[in-house]
């Protein structure tokens, strides 16, 4: 709150508080779900995944959300969910939740098993179902990954999703060796994700390659 | 319809609007007087209502400043009677200081006096005359001794007990001189004191004449405001708002005193309300506690000041009895002290809590920071805290400028809205007198329109003048130049 915004709530003060009970009712917390590719090569890009982490440990506030997932073969499944939390309101606590946050993200990506397959849809479905149980007002899927989805035959992925509401961000996709040789490869995945997203009913869809850009993650609706 | 479907004869535009305009200016010249009837009408239901409402306005406009005069004197006539009241209080005190202590000074200063009236008549006191001997031994002095030793021995033995009487009478005589230079000496203490006195009075008297002088000056105000004179009301407004724009800077500087000490407790706030909760998109429940922490202190604050009787914005204070006021007074007090002392813990809560986010945020990023033990690390903590303490009571002045806003506001304000509604009056008018004068243009278009008929009607009315002797004159047209 700036000194013009101070200035300017004091009379908006007394109407604010003539009607009591009136608080505003939408949410106005920060849930954010990521998920980290841990297949094949991409598993070497987790150190960058740790940089983003601890930016939103940094950025987050006290009532926001935070879970951190792995994308694996099969990654429908609260197993897959690394650390997950929702910030005490009382600063103190909520530093200390931070740190225990970090600590346990730390232990589990200093050994990252590469899963054979990647299931990024059932990581969306996943984070969606934790987002929308969070109940805030800006939800957030961070894939860290590069958005090259590979299923066994047995995993069942084509269906609609419903991604409702929440802002779908694609960090760090990086080229693959293909993609080198074809760079349409690259667009078309990315337009196909774009348009399988905002198909299901996703506010926004962004891709962010450049890691010092991060304060876009958050830009609160 | 086609584009042509209006032209009397098909494919001739120049002809058929000459046929038409020819057939409009017959139609609008027998409809003349009644269109000119119908554009006056239309000026008049213009202008009328605009000068009805600028007139009331106007009307409004001078009972306001009837109202602002009244309430500007009553003001004045207030606040100078209570400066008044001041300066006699002041000059009650000077009275009694320095006026009830003159008896006293007076014997003193007559006792000073005697004793120097005294001790200058005993300088006055001269030595008493050689003894009347002296002329017979002057006598004898003068008898022959013709060297008769008998009588030289006797003078020479005359001499010799003259010589020593001398001597002794001249002692006398210095002793005495010597005594009287000493009792001259003594009066100096005297002499200073004297002085040091009337000087004393001297100025005990000066302070006086300017004491008494000021409330001359007051009540030459007090007189013209009385009276209700232009003189007067000018000389008010003026210092209205003069204290208006004093206290609206004071205020200002004050709201930035209180923004400061929002930003020391808004965040430590947090860890009591908790900080998930918002009122709105921006404004979050502990930032509006902290909001509430301070209004509470500046109320406690005005309070304080108005038991005090400093200021004057609830007279249900005022008129206390003196037990109560006190009692709310120590309450007031109090509730300010243990107010001031949770902000000044709260600060230390602030600062604590700022340290361990940025341990944490350090601790996130990629360089880890060299850690300081300065003892100049606590140098902004204790000022924080110590700035949590004091802002509190500096809020509680707030009550000062906010009591002279509300006056000089009453003023400025009133001022300020006579202006509106001469400002607006005057709108009205000119706006009537627009709406009058376009309707008079508009007759003019008219008539301009159907110049040709008008021409022939003043070519046949002047022949009809020439065979009858006299000019028809068209009244309306020239009721139009009017």
């Amino acid at each position: 709150m700036n000194k013009r915004q101070f200035l300017l709530s004091l009379p908006a003060l007394g109407l604010a508080l003539a009607a009591t009970g009136c608080a505003d009712s939408r949410s106005h917390t920060h849930a954010v779900y990521m998920l980290v590719d841990t297949s094949g090569t991409y598993a070497q890009e987790a150190a960058k995944a740790q940089v983003i982490i601890n930016y939103l440990l940094g950025s987050l506030q006290a009532g926001d959300s935070l879970a951190v997932a792995r994308v694996q073969s099969r990654s429908f499944s609260e197993k897959d969910i690394v650390a997950k939390a929702t910030f005490d309101t009382r600063p103190s606590q909520e530093n200390a939740q931070k740190r225990a946050f970090r600590e346990r993200i730390d232990s589990t990506f200093r050994l990252v098993p590469g899963s054979k397959y990647t299931d990024i849809t059932g990581g969306l479905i996943q984070g969606s179902e934790f987002l929308n149980e969070t109940g805030a007002g800006n939800k957030t899927i961070i894939v860290f990954s590069d958005m090259q989805e590979e299923l066994d035959k047995v995993t069942q992925r084509d269906f609609p999703i419903n991604l409702k509401g929440i802002r779908v961000i694609a960090v760090n996709v990086v080229k693959l060796k293909t993609d080198n040789v074809d760079p349409r490869k690259y667009m078309g995945r990315l337009e196909a994700w774009q348009k399988r997203v905002e198909n299901a009913g996703a506010r926004e869809w962004r891709v962010i390659n450049n890691l010092d850009r991060l304060d876009a993650i958050l830009a609160r609706g | 319809m086609s584009s042509q479907a209006w032209m009397v004869v098909p494919n001739n535009f120049a002809v058929s609007a000459l046929i038409l305009a020819l057939v409009a200016m017959i139609f609008l010249y027998f409809a003349r007087m009644p269109m000119h009837a119908l554009i006056r009408s239309l000026g008049q239901a213009l202008g009328g209502p605009l000068r009805m409402g600028a007139r009331w306005l106007l009307a409004a406009a001078a009972e306001v400043q009837n109202r602002n005069k009244a309430v500007l004197l009553a003001q004045g006539k207030t606040e100078v009677g209570q400066r008044v009241e001041r300066e006699f209080e002041r000059l009650g005190v000077i009275v009694q200081r320095d006026l009830q202590g003159y008896p006293a000074l007076q014997r003193k200063l007559l006792d000073e006096i005697t004793r120097i009236e005294e001790d200058y008549k005993k300088c006055g006191e001269v030595p008493p005359p050689p003894p009347e001997w002296a002329e017979a031994v002057a006598t004898i002095a003068k008898v022959k001794t013709n060297g008769n030793e008998l009588v030289q021995r006797v003078l020479e033995e005359i001499k010799r007990s003259i010589s020593s009487i001398h001597d002794k009478t001249l002692a006398d005589y210095r002793r005495a001189y010597e005594r009287r230079h000493k009792i001259l000496e003594s009066f100096m203490p005297f002499w200073r004191s004297v002085d040091k006195n009337l000087v004393q009075v001297e100025q005990n008297m000066a302070r006086l004449q300017a004491n008494v002088r000021t409330v001359d000056a007051h009540m030459a105000i007090y007189e013209q405001i009385n009276e209700g004179t232009d003189k007067a009301q000018h000389a008010l407004t003026v210092s209205g708002f003069t204290q208006f724009a004093i206290s609206l800077l004071v205020m200002v500087v004050a709201a930035g005193g209180a923004f400061i000490n929002f930003k020391l407790i808004a965040l430590p706030m947090s860890e009591m309300v908790g900080a998930g909760d918002y009122i709105s998109s921006t404004l979050r429940t502990s930032e509006v506690a902290a909001l509430v922490i301070i209004f509470v202190e500046a109320s406690m604050g005005l309070f304080l000041l108005e038991a005090l009787r400093i200021t004057h914005l609830f007279p249900r204070i005022a008129t206390l009895n003196d037990r109560l006021r006190t009692r709310m007074l120590w309450i007031a007090l109090t509730l300010l002290v243990i107010l001031a002392g949770v902000e000044a813990a709260l600060a230390l809560m602030r600062d604590m809590l700022i340290t361990d986010k940025q341990a944490l945020l350090q601790s996130l990023s990629a360089v880890q920071p060299i850690q300081s033990d300065s003892w100049m690390s606590s140098i902004p903590t204790a000022g924080q805290m110590l700035l949590g303490f004091i802002l509190p009571f500096a809020l509680a002045f707030i009550a000062i400028p906010l009591e002279s806003l509300i006056h000089s506001g009453r003023t400025v304000g009133g001022v300020f809205f006579l202006a509106f509604l001469r400002s607006v009056a005057f709108l009205l008018r000119a706006l009537s007198n627009v709406a009058r004068q376009l309707c008079r243009v508009l007759v003019r278009l008219y008539d301009v329109a159907i110049v040709v008929p008008l021409v022939i009607e003043r070519l046949v009315k002047g022949s009809r003048a020439h065979g009858h002797g006299k000019l028809d004159v068209d009244v309306d047209l020239e009721r139009t130049h009017a």
